[in-house]
Formats: C-alpha cells, sequence, structure tokens
C-alpha cells in the first residue's frame, strides 16, 4: 500500500497556470507569489511577499552566519562505513556513494571553526540534502569532536540542525550517537560554554531528542517543522487529525521549547548578540 | 503455566507440556505407573525446547521481549529487591503510570530502581499506556535520579518500552527535550548508574532512562533505534518485512555486545524469561550485584569520565586516519565502503 497515493481529486482551477521559466523565477508554496530569482537570493532565500523561509542548503548557512573568509572547515574526511552490511533496496554502502557524488560531502553534516561578528565559534552545519540530514556515526562522531573543540579552545558552540532524525541503516549505533553528542555536552555545560541550537526545517527525531534541544538558548526559524515523532505516526496512533501548527517553531514557541522564532535575515545578529551577552563583550553597534 | 497467550512458535512445546500434564494427572488418578514414558517425555521436551530456542530468528526474539507473561519491571523489582517504596510525580504536571519508580535496597544498600511498565490486560496496559511514557514520565525519572544522587545511591534502570509515547500532548509538553535533557543530564550524575534491557529497548524512549555505566541486557531482548515495523514500513514501504528489518538492523543482545553496546548479556531459562520469573530474577541479580560492586569501587569524577568515555567510542566510521570499528576486541573490522 502507498502512504503517499492521492485519494482526493486534485482542485481544479478554471485559469491558465502560469508557467515560469525556472532558471529566472521561482514560484513561493505559501502564498504563490511570483519571486524573481536574484530577488529571492538577496533575500536569503525568504519570501518578500509572505516572509515564506525556503530551505536553505548547508553552504547558504555557513555564509550567512559567519565572517566572510573566517570558516575553516574540519573533519571533512570522515565518512561512514557500512557497519551492519545493511541493504534494503540497495545496500547502504551503495545508497552512501550515491549521497557523497551528489552532495560532494562525505556525510550529513558539515563542521568546523569560524567567527560571528570576531566571536570565534566551532560550529556545525547539518546538510538536509545527505540522506534527510540523517544522524549515524560519523554526524555523531563530528557533531562530538566540534563540542570537544569548544571545550578545547573555550569558545561556544553552535550547532544549526535540519534532520529527518536517526539514520536506521546504521541500527542501534545511530541510536546511541544521541547518547555520545549529550554526554559530550554534559562536558560543555561544565566547562560553562555557551551551545547555541539554531533549528530549522524540518529538525525530528533523533536530532531533536538529543542536541536541538540543549542550547542554552533554542532559535528556530519561522515555520520550521520540529518534533519528536513524525506526524504521520502520530496520526495513525491517536487515529485523529492533528491540530493546524503542530509541530511548527511558532508551535514550540507557544509551548515553551524554543527561546525565540528568529527569521533567517536576523539569524547572525541575534547569534552574534546572544554570544557577547553570554561572553561578557562589548555589544555591537545597534543597527540602523 | 499454561494460561495465557503462546506465541506461535511456542506451540509445539506448549502442546507437549500439556500431553506430559494429562498424563500425570491420568496416571494419578488410576494408580499406574507411567515414570519410564514420562522421562521419554521429558527428554522429549527438553530436546523440543533446545531446538527451538537455540535457533532463534531476530524477529522470535523480539516476539518474545514482547510477550505478554514476559516478566515486567515491577516482577523484578519483587524478586530482586527488598524495602520498595514506589514514588509518584515529576512534581510538574503529573505521575505518568508508564514509568515507575521508588526507593529500595538491593543487599541492603539503599539504591533508586526506575523502569517503564506495561500493564497485563486490558484495562490495566490502558492505565500504563502500554509501557509508552510521557515527557513527565522522563522528568520523574530524572526527578528521582537526582534524589539518589543528593544522598548518593546508585540507580538502577529497567529498560521496557516499545517507543516514547508519539501523541499531541507529548509533543506539546516537549517529549523530544524531556529525553535529551535525560541523556544530558544522566551523563553527569556523580552515583553509578547500572541499565537493564528487560525486554523492548526501542529508541530514544528506552535511551532516555538508558545512558549509564553499565548496560545490560537480557538474552531475548532488543535494543534498536526503530521498531523492526517501524524500519519496514520506511524502508520496504511493508510493516510485514519486520523480519527482514529486524535481521538488518542487528538489534539482538548478540549483535548488541559484538557492536560494544552492551556490557554483558544475561542468559535467559531455555524457553525464555517469562517460563522461570525466579531463575532470570536470579541471573538479573547476579549480573546487576557483579557490575554495581565494580563500578560503585571508582571515585565519582573517574565514573563520569568513564561514562562518557564508553558512549565516545560508540559508532563506526573512517578518516584519513584510518578505521574505527564498532567491534569488540579483536573481530574483524567491518569492510569500508
Amino acid at each position: 500500500m502507498s502512504w503517499f497515493k492521492r485519494e482526493k481529486k486534485k482542485i481544479e482551477t478554471t485559469t491558465a497556470r502560469k508557467e515560469l521559466p525556472g532558471e529566472l523565477w521561482h514560484k513561493c508554496p505559501s502564498c504563490g507569489d511570483i519571486l524573481y530569482r536574484k530577488d529571492l537570493a538577496a533575500r536569503v532565500s525568504v519570501c518578500g511577499n509572505c516572509g515564506h523561509h525556503f530551505r536553505v542548503g548547508t553552504d547558504d548557512y555557513l555564509e550567512l552566519l559567519l565572517d566572510q573568509g573566517s570558516f575553516r572547515e574540519l573533519d571533512a574526511d570522515l565518512s561512514s562505513v557500512d557497519a551492519l552490511g545493511f541493504v534494503d533496496s540497495k545496500s547502504y554502502a551503495q545508497r552512501l556513494e550515491e549521497y557523497r557524488e551528489r552532495t560532494r560531502r562525505n556525510d550529513a553534516i558539515v563542521c568546523g571553526l569560524g567567527a560571528i561578528d570576531d566571536v570565534e565559534v566551532s560550529i556545525g552545519v547539518m546538510d538536509f540534502g545527505f540522506m534527510g540530514g540523517s544522524m549515524g556515526s560519523v554526524v555523531g562522531e563530528k557533531v562530538a569532536r566540534a563540542i570537544e573543540r569548544a571545550i578545547e579552545r573555550r569558545i561556544p558552540l553552535v550547532i544549526v540542525s535540519a534532520s529527518g532524525g536517526a539514520r536506521m541503516q546504521e541500527g542501534v549505533l545511530s541510536l546511541m550517537q544521541m547518547g555520545k553528542t549529550s554526554t559530550l555536552l554534559a562536558e560543555l555545560a561544565t566547562n560553562g560554554l555557551p551551545f547555541i541550537a539554531v533549528d530549522t526545517d524540518p529538525t525530528t527525531g533523533g536530532v531533536t531528542a538529543s542536541y536541538a534541544m540543549l542550547g542554552d538558548v533554542i532559535y528556530a526559524e519561522p515555520h520550521a517543522q520540529i518534533g519528536f515523532a513524525g506526524p504521520r505516526v502520530i496520526k495513525q496512533t491517536i487515529g485523529e487529525d492533528l491540530p493546524d501548527e503542530f509541530q511548527t517553531a511558532e508551535f514550540l514557541l507557544e509551548h515553551g521549547f524554543v527561546d525565540a522564532v528568529v527569521p533567517r535575515d536576523r539569524l547572525k545578529r541575534i547569534i552574534s548578540r546572544t554570544l557577547r551577552w553570554m561572553l561578557g563583550r562589548e555589544a555591537l553597534a545597534e543597527e540602523e | 503455566m499454561t494460561t495465557g497467550a503462546y506465541l506461535d512458535f511456542e506451540r509445539p512445546i506448549i502442546e507437549l507440556e500439556e500431553k506430559i500434564a494429562e498424563m500425570e494427572a491420568m496416571a494419578e488418578e488410576r494408580g499406574i505407573d507411567v515414570s519410564a514414558e514420562l522421562s521419554t517425555l521429558q527428554a522429549k521436551l527438553t530436546r523440543l525446547k533446545e531446538d527451538i530456542f537455540t535457533n532463534l530468528s531476530p524477529i522470535q526474539r523480539v516476539q518474545l521481549a514482547r510477550h505478554p507473561r514476559r516478566p515486567y519491571p515491577l516482577d523484578f523489582i519483587e524478586r530482586c529487591f527488598t524495602d520498595w517504596v514506589e514514588l509518584h510525580g515529576d512534581r510538574a504536571y503529573a505521575d505518568d503510570h508508564a514509568m515507575i519508580s521508588g526507593m529500595a535496597r538491593f543487599d541492603g544498600q539503599p539504591v533508586m530502581v526506575i523502569g517503564q511498565q506495561k500493564g497485563r490486560g486490558t484495562k490495566e496496559n490502558l492505565q500504563r499506556n502500554f509501557g509508552m511514557p510521557h515527557p513527565e514520565g522522563y522528568r520523574k525519572a530524572l526527578r528521582m535520579m537526582r534524589l539518589a544522587e543528593k544522598f548518593g545511591h546508585p540507580v538502577i534502570t529497567l529498560i521496557d518500552t516499545p517507543g516514547a509515547y508519539p501523541g499531541i500532548g507529548a509533543e506539546e509538553r516537549g517529549q523530544a527535550e524531556a529525553i535529551a535533557y535525560n541523556l544530558r543530564e544522566m551523563a553527569a550524575l556523580r552515583v553509578p548508574t547500572i541499565s537493564v534491557v528487560t525486554g523492548e529497548g526501542a529508541s530514544g524512549g528506552a535511551l532516555g532512562i538508558g545512558i549509564t555505566d553499565r548496560i545490560l541486557i537480557l538474552e531475548n531482548a532488543f535494543y534498536s533505534v526503530i521498531s523492526p515495523e517501524g524500519c519496514a514500513a520506511i524502508l520496504w514501504k511493508d510493516g510485514e518485512k519486520r523480519d527482514i528489518a529486524a535481521r538488518a538492523m542487528k538489534i539482538t543482545a548478540g549483535d548488541l555486545f559484538e557492536l560494544g553496546v552492551v556490557d554483558e548479556i544475561v542468559v535467559e531459562p531455555m524457553g525464555g524469561a517469562h517460563t522461570d520469573y525466579a531463575a532470570i530474577a536470579r541471573a538479573v541479580d547476579d549480573a546487576v550485584r557483579r557490575h554495581l560492586t565494580e563500578i560503585t569501587a571508582w571515585d565519582s569524577d573517574d565514573r563520569i569520565k568513564r561514562r562518557r568515555e564508553k558512549y565516545r567510542q560508540m559508532g563506526a566510521w573512517q578518516s584519513e586516519a584510518g578505521v574505527h570499528a564498532a567491534r569488540r576486541g579483536d573481530s574483524p573490522a567491518p569492510t569500508a565502503s
């Protein structure tokens, strides 16, 4: 049985569909506005009409958050091994190879050192494009090393999450990465070092149930899906429809689980202000 | 013990046991000597059990872990501990009946015992939410750990859950945060901690009380990132493929030991833990005693460091520096992909 089978007929409209030359224009899935691609890029992929946040990639966040030229990637050579010899419709080894090819990355997170308004940070940015940002041994190990780097250099930690959860193809080893990262975060906390978690669309499952919910401060992007269990699983379990806005950043804000919902174009400013506050550094001049 | 449900693969054993019982009853009633026939049947029964139970498939072990007559945490508490006083509530929202906790004594030594508790029968299962805790369950567990820490007593957790409950209220009250927070705080507990996976160790819901100095697992229990059914539904698009998923995910006690995730396998009586509560309780008691003695000898700072190092080593990856294998001892490293 297909889970995605459409049972209802699509809504039909009488007006002719607007055809868009894809390379120049982009249609906002939220308000339907037609956006000029260049404008969209200038607005860090946020719809100028309704504020819809398009998903952006790992490199975009690094560029958005870090001072120009400050990023130095580390542990890029870490890659997954198929420890279980896992095969579903294809082998895990083959799947990894395909994603490496497609994303030009070894796994679902990029880590390193950089600066946010001259504050040196240990940073990790997850890549949802690599197997749905799933956390396996490599993501766990790289986050662990990023935490250790923060401790060693006595600098803050910033992790931008985007993940569908734990990586099933690594079985219990992926589950244990939740333990590994959280255990090291306990050590970070003992050292009195700041950890800022930035949760983007989507942040779910094992990543939410570990470091994405353990920031001293947790910021979320507008409308990002953030939750523990998948909506489909919940719906199946309880047998009723889910409330509107369920598991959105705003829902978590309302229930007290994120500190603030921060629009993408304000993210760097707010993180910078937070870090400077935490470290007792001089505040930056207010923006115009 | 033939009342209650049994599994398909247990049927031949149950039938033979019934036959033996019938013969014994008949012999007694008519006063005839059937000891020769009985001993033949008993020998056959032993062989049959061995045949079935030494060749269990992963999914059969999962079925045993979920057996309706499986001993649950309260059954172990009754047999392995004394002076039990159950303590309730997270002091914030509610008392979660899927998570039990309380003061007890182990060999006279004060300990805190915490575990997920399933119900027997529909009514109790509804009350216990089938052993699936809400956030208040995890917060209650942590409150009890802190209580133990305050007085310097060890914490023993008994893991048996199909998972943390996936529901609206659970999300509203921060299921992910509650689990995440427990993981971090358990890592820093100054007292000795041991977890025993007695039945189902399903995902974050199990791990939420499972960051401990030692992790023990019963022979037919399992520990997994997702239930075999859930994995099958997602990767095979068919929940019926759960046997394949169970095999692929390497979730049995033997696999977990091999992967360096658990420290000891507690052997179950032939026929499974549910066939002899006293025997499995003795085995758990013995294993917990040995590990507790070892980890109690360490000083707190050392213990926290060792705990962190234990989790630090988990996983398999490769880098320019070589392969970090998730294997115990000298067994061959997995092939790099």
